[in-house]
């Protein structure tokens, strides 16, 4: 065997790319179309106002999108912090001690990650059904006054299916903590709390990151599970482009499109930055 | 000196299987021991045997099933770690891989609430100490295992503790470094004059450095004493045979008479051994003898003389060590020095030879 790579492992390699990112790559590019159907590029745009930035500026006029990627980052935002906390203490947790359904309790934690998301998706939507029904009923509630889905249910979905994944990486971490390093603290006059905070968690912070990474991404482009679980006021972004491609696809959905990779792909390079700080 | 640093008073450890929460296992079976200020005590033991976690029931990390911890006379009851005015280094050195040198000998003196101006010098000075100026702008995994060894040291000198713990320190440094740090360990120990309590199953390392030491076996302290104690008159057979090399040669008590006893070995010899306490005759017993407390062909006349036949010769340099088949079939061995100009062996394979040594230097151990 020589060392000289082989010009069709190369080719292979870019064809996977190409398939990757070619579909990305036109859905930038139609965010620049001058027609209004998504189906051929006619010419750039070049409108006023904003010119070839025509339909990013059509977009921030369409309140609708405004309130739905309002709503995507708040959702996101807030069960990425709590999964991520609740997540980090049951690794934390499940790590120390001994307990009696120990087993079980671990792998009842990760079935949110195998089961299908429709099915989670319609349980939790009986769920939420069933408790607003009862508490409706109990304090005789009616009209506006009752409750119902909204951003507070999709919250919770999300914490709900985070939390695992949360979980994964923060014991992964875990697994190669060497617990003297913390008895060592202890030894050395730190109590439980500013252990914790000195030693523990600056010494598992890449897994917590890379846990709330994860969160984070899975809030964002969830879509399965909002659908069932979201309620008047509470449409995000997934949910509104669906909403949009049963009409017709404009430019403007491109360019939502475009916006969102550039939030996703800034998110991803602050955590790979901080991942490695931390590290 | 007399006072007391620490006292362990009829100390029980248990353990329960963690898997099966069935099994209960006495990890430290009544254990009871006094630590003088200023003394260096060594635990000494085969793993399993309990030490570590008695030091650990010293720090605080595990709490006893019953008995009492007591530190400068102070019950420790269920004190946590960060309330013991004692300090541990550990193992596997436990430093902390986030913070720098400087930060980690300063975390001590900082949870302390040592005022800030006075932490920087105090941590040159413990750094100084170990011989490492200069380093603290490092991070741990930047140094060498024996680099990080020290560090771990100031970290937990530098709080002036009434006692450190050390659990095996050395045990994963190489052995030319082993020796030096052990030496340094020592003359460290003398200048602070604090009081170290050293856990190590290198029985070496225990004869070198300890003023006391206490041999422990299956969560029992079997004997305490200092070197020559623990070597010249171990107190079992688990302690003569853990403590450097030793020859066993079962036999039968045939008469006592104060101090020493006259022990009936097999093809009808005799031999002559110390015995502490009375035992009846007829018992089955085991006379200890250290084989460079024999001699091959000696002029002088000892109460125990043997023939045998040369059976092995092993030249290791400093001394030669013989195997010999008594007449009784014991096999024992012997160890000569090589302490004349261009040694020549005393003997040659097959040869027959006498062996001969004192009833001082046989003891005779029950078990």
């Amino acid at each position: 065997m020589s060392n000289r790579r082989s010009p069709w492992l190369t080719l292979f390699t870019f064809g996977v790319y190409i398939f990757l990112y070619a579909p990305i790559v036109v859905l930038i590019l139609f965010a620049f179309n001058s027609s209004r159907q998504n189906v051929v590029f006619e010419s750039v745009v070049n409108k006023e106002p904003c010119g070839v930035f025509y339909w990013f500026c059509a977009l921030t006029n369409n309140s609708d999108a405004i309130d739905a990627a309002g709503n995507t980052l708040t959702i996101a935002i807030t069960s990425t912090i709590l999964s991520t906390i609740i997540g980090t203490m049951a690794a934390l947790g499940l790590q120390r001690y001994t307990f009696r359904l120990k087993s079980f309790s671990e792998v009842s934690l990760y079935i949110p990650i195998v089961i299908p998301e429709i099915v989670m998706g319609i349980s939790l939507l009986v769920l939420f059904n069933g408790i607003f029904n009862g508490l409706n009923n109990a304090m005789q509630l009616a009209g506006d006054q009752r409750l119902g889905l909204g951003l507070g249910t999709v919250i919770v979905s999300h914490i709900a299916f985070s939390v695992p994944f949360v979980v994964l990486t923060v014991r992964a971490r875990l697994h190669s903590f060497d617990k003297s390093v913390e008895e060592a603290a202890m030894d050395l006059g730190a109590n439980e709390w500013t252990t914790f905070r000195r030693v523990t968690l600056p010494m598992i912070m890449p897994g917590v990151l890379s846990g709330a990474m994860l969160a984070f991404t899975l809030s964002l482009d969830d879509f399965i599970i909002t659908f069932f679980t979201n309620g008047p006021g509470s449409t995000t972004l997934p949910i509104y482009v669906y909403g949009l491609l049963r009409r017709t696809i404009t430019p403007e959905v491109n360019a939502l499109s475009t916006v969102w990779i550039m939030v996703v792909l800034i998110a991803l390079i602050v955590s790979r930055r901080l991942q490695r700080r931390a590290a | 000196m007399g006072e007391l640093a620490v006292e362990l008073r009829d100390v029980v450890k248990e353990f329960s299987d963690s898997e099966q929460i069935r099994e209960v296992v006495a990890a430290v079976n009544h254990v009871s021991l006094q630590i003088h200020d200023g003394e260096f005590f060594s635990l000494l033991g085969p793993s399993g045997c309990g030490k570590t976690t008695s030091l650990r029931m010293i720090a605080g990390f595990e709490l006893p099933t019953s008995g009492d911890v007591l530190i400068q006379g102070k019950p420790m009851g269920r004190t946590p770690p960060f309330q013991r005015p004692v300090n541990t280094v550990f193992q596997n050195y436990a430093l902390f891989p986030h913070m720098t040198i400087g930060q980690n000998v300063a975390f001590g003196l900082e949870m302390k609430g040592v005022p800030k101006a006075e932490i920087g010098p105090r941590v040159q000075e413990a750094l100084a100490m170990v011989r490492l100026p200069g380093y603290d702008k490092r991070k741990p995994r930047q140094l060498s295992g024996g680099q990080q060894q020290r560090v771990a040291l100031a970290r937990a000198l530098v709080n002036r503790p009434a006692v450190l713990l050390l659990d095996e320190p050395l045990g994963a440094l190489d052995l030319k470094l082993r020796k030096e740090m052990q030496l340094e360990l020592k003359t460290l120990q003398r200048e602070v004059g604090i009081t170290f309590i050293y856990v190590t199953h290198d029985q070496e390392e225990a004869l070198t450095m300890s003023d006391r030491i206490a041999v422990m076996n299956r969560g029992k302290v079997l004997q305490v004493g200092n070197s020559s104690d623990i070597y010249e008159t171990p107190n079992c057979r688990f302690v003569a045979d853990f403590i450097g090399e030793m020859n066993f040669i079962k036999g039968i008590i045939q008469a006592q008479a104060g101090r020493s006893a006259t022990v009936g070995l097999d093809g009808g010899l005799t031999v002559h051994a110390r015995c502490e306490q009375s035992i009846a005759a007829g018992t089955e017993i085991s006379v200890a003898v250290r084989p460079e407390k024999m001699n091959i062909d000696s002029s002088a006349k000892m109460d125990n003389e043997f023939q045998g036949r040369v059976v092995s010769i092993v030249y290791i340099g400093t001394d030669t060590h013989y195997g010999i088949r008594l007449a009784g079939d014991q096999l024992v061995r012997v160890r000569e020095q090589n302490n004349t100009p261009g040694s020549r062996p005393l003997a040659s394979e097959g040869a027959e030879v006498k062996v001969s040594f004192a009833a001082e230097a046989a003891r005779v151990l029950t078990a």
